[in-house]
């Protein structure tokens, strides 16, 4: 860099990002955000002021070197900043994606303080993007270390925690129970927010690291932990099967036919692929006037698949717009096509048309009150304030619980709420299982599992006994590498770790 | 990419017009299923996840057995393609907690139209736990009954109840289940697999008599993991998730009325989908 950059000589406006128009899109199921060019992304990088105290970096739950990644793309050499990235990240393509960037890395960035933020999410997207592009896949050399590991679940904390496995030289089976490997990535997520071929390249990638997939598994009833660790061989098992099930209110008229969780919706939808029904046989089974319970990025994905199956969508929130917990961007796309919001409005029956159908959706009125144990403003009904709502269609996007099936067939122990408990390690009550993701803390993000991935992966390598570098790709001299082995070809190896 | 691998089917058999056996293999499943479980199959990539109860396993050769009633869509469409040597696309279970196969000295076991085959290991495991096995089986006709030798044997007493008198009594289930009750004063346990309307019928003739009723329940179902909630139930005051707390549940909690409304969800979808496979194909072979 030749002069110095400061919040007065960067471009003062964040680049913007082409997106389909909303009166198209919502026809489509493609790609909203249509991602930037070489150009904008060259762009945006001026943006960076390479802070020497990094917020960023802190902001992010898994600390990616963004001044780092953001210098080499600026320097136009987009592999090297997939190199920085991939020290830290598995999926830069999917969490520039899908992060709360706002909440995160982008909400405490210092031209933030002045001027829009960064756009670090987009910039990892394209890099994330280009990798998938070139077919860059910083595969290293692998030393086998004689270990199998089993992974139940193939979201982003199992597969995170799979690569650093294989990468360490392990044999990693990952178990899963739908007939396709990605979690919420795959049967939650649309595609017009992250596209399956992106998913698909992303887990491909693990592939060819040598980590096999066990789709069709049910792992608790096919075979239980505990026969994993004492009759299958594996060494070390890490569970990370999400927190899938769904919760419905407790309310009058919540098992009507047209009452649904958001879960079902979106499975139907993206795993089964029911909009394409009758071509494929899997039916969606919503009407034309659908009201969506909840503001989660949940919630979000409802309305939105619905809007693009034709429905007019409201959406019944109890708090403000300010307490709604879907990322920003989400939130604006969903008031871009059109969706009905009606805040402060809490439900509180479901009608019943005659024919156990739904006819709409009883409500109050609230308004916000002290702040509750949340730190949210708590929300208190308006005395006289009930009204109704019509749809035919109910989608509860409300939050879910812990999943039951492997508390019923393990000893492992469970916290009061049904989650894993664990220590600070990700260590479970069974020796030599560990467990991270939505499943130990209850619904979450995705960059939060996949670092839990990752945590877990370092614990069980202390487990093993195993002498291995988190950060994998660096240059470095021949004699630095590992085992004493050569750089690959492209002049990167592994980092040597001082036993 | 990296999903299904296929379940082959090792035999195919016809037990009637609208009901066939498929065997399939899958070692691993056949050593961990127990009476009462079921599995979710899909017989092509771009097809539905459709449970199906686990009617019998060999652990030797390390098949399961399935046995399905052709009712719409995918069924017809499996009974149409699947033949031995063909294959799953998907196979996932075994699903649902065992049958609890308690203390119970004497027992009966009633299965109607095609909960012939699920109530089949139940009967067995009831006889291998040393109880005096009543079985009852009923049937519209004589056509629809299968597996009568393999029932029978695993039963104390054994009556079949047909719609039109064609097999054994003229009556249903329930026929058979109140001549059993009599003969019996100390039957201590009723298991019903059928239509939800001959299980609510057991029901109704149990509760006065006080006898303990387990019946087992088909909601619709996408995940089979607890993950959708499609398959939710009423039983007493709670609302229960059929794929992961059940299938079976106390007959005399169940919402019956509330399980066959939602049975109806998704009936034009199913007509529509059935007629458009009738139409446009249904007879290539
Ligand atoms: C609709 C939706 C939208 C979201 N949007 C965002 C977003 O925009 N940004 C963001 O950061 N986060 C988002 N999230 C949250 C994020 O997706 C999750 O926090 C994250 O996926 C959790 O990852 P995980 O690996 O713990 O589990 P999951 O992704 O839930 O994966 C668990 C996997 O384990 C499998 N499994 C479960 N039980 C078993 C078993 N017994 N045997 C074998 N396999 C099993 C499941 O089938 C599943 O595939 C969203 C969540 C949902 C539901
Ligand atoms: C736990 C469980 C175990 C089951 N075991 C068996 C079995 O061993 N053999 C077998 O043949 N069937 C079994 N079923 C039912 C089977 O799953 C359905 O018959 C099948 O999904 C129908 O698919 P289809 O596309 O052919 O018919 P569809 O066109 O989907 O439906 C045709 C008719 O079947 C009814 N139906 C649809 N889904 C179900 C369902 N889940 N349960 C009951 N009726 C349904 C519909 O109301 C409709 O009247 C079981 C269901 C459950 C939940
Ligand atoms: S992973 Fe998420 S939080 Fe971290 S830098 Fe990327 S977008 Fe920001
Ligand atoms: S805080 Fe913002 S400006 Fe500073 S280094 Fe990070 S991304 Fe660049
Ligand atoms: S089938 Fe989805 S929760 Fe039971």
């Amino acid at each position: 860099m030749a002069k110095k950059r400061t919040i007065r000589t960067i471009p003062q406006l964040r680049t913007a990002m082409t997106e389909q128009e909303p009166a198209e899109r919502v026809r489509t199921f493609g790609e909203v955000a249509c991602g930037y060019s070489l150009e904008e992304a060259l762009r945006e990088t001026e943006r960076c002021l390479f802070c020497p105290d990094e917020p960023c970096v802190r902001g992010c739950p898994v600390g990616i070197d963004i001044p780092g990644f953001i210098q080499r793309l600026g320097e136009r050499d987009v592999k090297g900043a997939y190199d920085v990235l991939t020290d830290t990240t598995l999926l830069p393509a999917i969490c520039g994606r899908v992060c709360p960037q706002e909440s995160q890395c982008e909400g405490v960035c210092t031209v933030g303080q002045t001027l829009a933020p960064v756009a670090i999410g987009r910039l990892e997207r394209f890099v994330g993007d280009a990798a998938i592009r070139e077919g860059w896949a910083s595969v290293p050399f692998i030393e086998p270390a004689g270990h199998k590991v089993g992974i139940v679940g193939s979201g982003p904390a199992g597969v995170a925690c799979a690569a650093d496995m294989a990468k360490a030289g392990c044999a990693v089976t990952v178990f899963e129970a739908f007939q396709q490997p990605g979690g919420v990535l795959r049967y939650g997520i649309p595609d017009f927010r992250l596209p399956n071929e992106v998913l698909d390249a992303e887990i491909a990638k693990l592939a060819r690291l040598g980590v096999t997939f066990r789709c069709n598994t049910l792992v608790g009833r096919l075979f239980t932990i505990e026969q994993m660790v004492e009759e299958m061989g594996f060494d070390a098992v890490f569970i990370a099967v999400g927190a899938g099930t769904p919760d419905f209110p407790d309310i009058p008229g919540a098992s009507l036919n047209g009452v649904i969780s958001a879960n079902e919706l979106l499975t139907r939808c993206n795993l089964m692929q029911a909009r394409d029904f009758p071509a494929h046989d899997t039916p969606v089974g919503i009407g034309k006037r659908i009201a969506v319970v909840g503001a989660g990025n949940t919630a979000m994905d409802a309305m939105r698949v619905s809007r693009r199956l034709g429905a007019d969508v409201m959406c019944v929130y109890r708090r403000s717009r300010t307490e709604a917990p879907a990322r920003a961007e989400e939130l604006h796309h969903a008031e871009q096509e059109g969706i009905d919001f009606h805040w402060l409005t809490d439900p509180i029956e479901v009608l019943d048309d005659g024919h156990h159908g739904v006819r709409g959706l009883r409500c109050r009125t609230m308004e916000l009150g002290e702040p509750d144990a949340s730190g949210r403003r708590r929300p208190l009904p308006v005395a006289g304030s009930e009204h109704e709502l019509e749809c035919d269609t109910v989608v509860f996007a409300i939050g879910t619980n812990a999943n039951p099936i492997l508390g019923q067939t393990s000893r492992i122990k469970l916290d009061a709420r049904g989650y894993i408990e664990v220590d600070d390690d990700l260590a479970t009550s069974l020796d030599g299982v560990f467990a991270g993701g939505d499943i130990v803390t209850g619904a979450a993000t995705v960059i939060l599992a996949m670092g839990a991935g990752r945590k877990a992966a370092r614990s069980m390598k202390r487990y093993l006994g195993l002498v291995d570098s988190d950060v994998v790709y660096q240059e470095t001299a021949a004699e630095d590498t590992l085992f004493g082995i050569a750089a690959d070809r492209l002049g990167y190896a592994r980092v040597k770790v001082p036993a | 990419m990296l999903s299904s691998e296929g379940f082959e089917v090792v035999r195919r058999e016809d037990l009637s017009e609208v009901t066939y056996l498929l065997e399939v293999r899958h070692p691993e499943l056949a050593r961990a299923a127990r009476p009462g479980q079921f599995v979710i199959v899909m017989s092509h990539a771009e097809g539905e996840r459709i449970p199906l109860t686990i009617a019998d396993l060999d652990r030797s050769a390390g098949t399961i057995t399935l046995v399905v009633q052709a009712v719409g869509k995918t069924t017809r469409e499996m009974q149409r393609d699947l033949r031995a040597g063909g294959s799953l696309y998907a196979l996932v279970g075994p699903m649902g907690h065992p049958s609890h196969v308690g203390e119970a000295k004497k027992v009966v076991i009633v299965g109607g139209g095609l909960g012939i085959a699920p109530t089949y290991p139940i009967a067995r495991a009831f006889k291998e736990s040393g109880a005096y096995v009543i079985g009852v089986i009923g049937s519209r006709n004589k056509d629809l009954v299968f597996w009568e030798d393999r029932f029978r044997a695993v039963c104390d007493e054994f009556t079949i109840c047909s719609d039109d008198g064609s097999v054994g009594i003229k009556g249903l289930v329930t026929l058979g289940i109140q001549q059993a009750l009599e003969r019996h004063s100390d039957v201590d346990e009723l298991v019903a697999i059928g239509p939800p309307v001959m299980m609510r019928a057991c029901a109704e003739l149990t509760r006065p008599r006080g006898i303990k009723t387990v019946v087992s329940l088909n909601p619709i179902m996408v995940d089979g993991t607890g993950m959708c909630g499609g398959c939710r139930v009423k039983v007493g005051t709670t609302t229960k998730f059929a794929c992961v707390d059940g299938p079976e549940f106390d007959g005399h909690q169940v919402d019956f009325d509330d399980l066959l409304m939602r049975l109806r969800r998704f009936q034009p979808e199913e007509k529509e989908a059935l007629e458009r496979w009738q139409t446009q194909g249904a007879a290539v072979t």
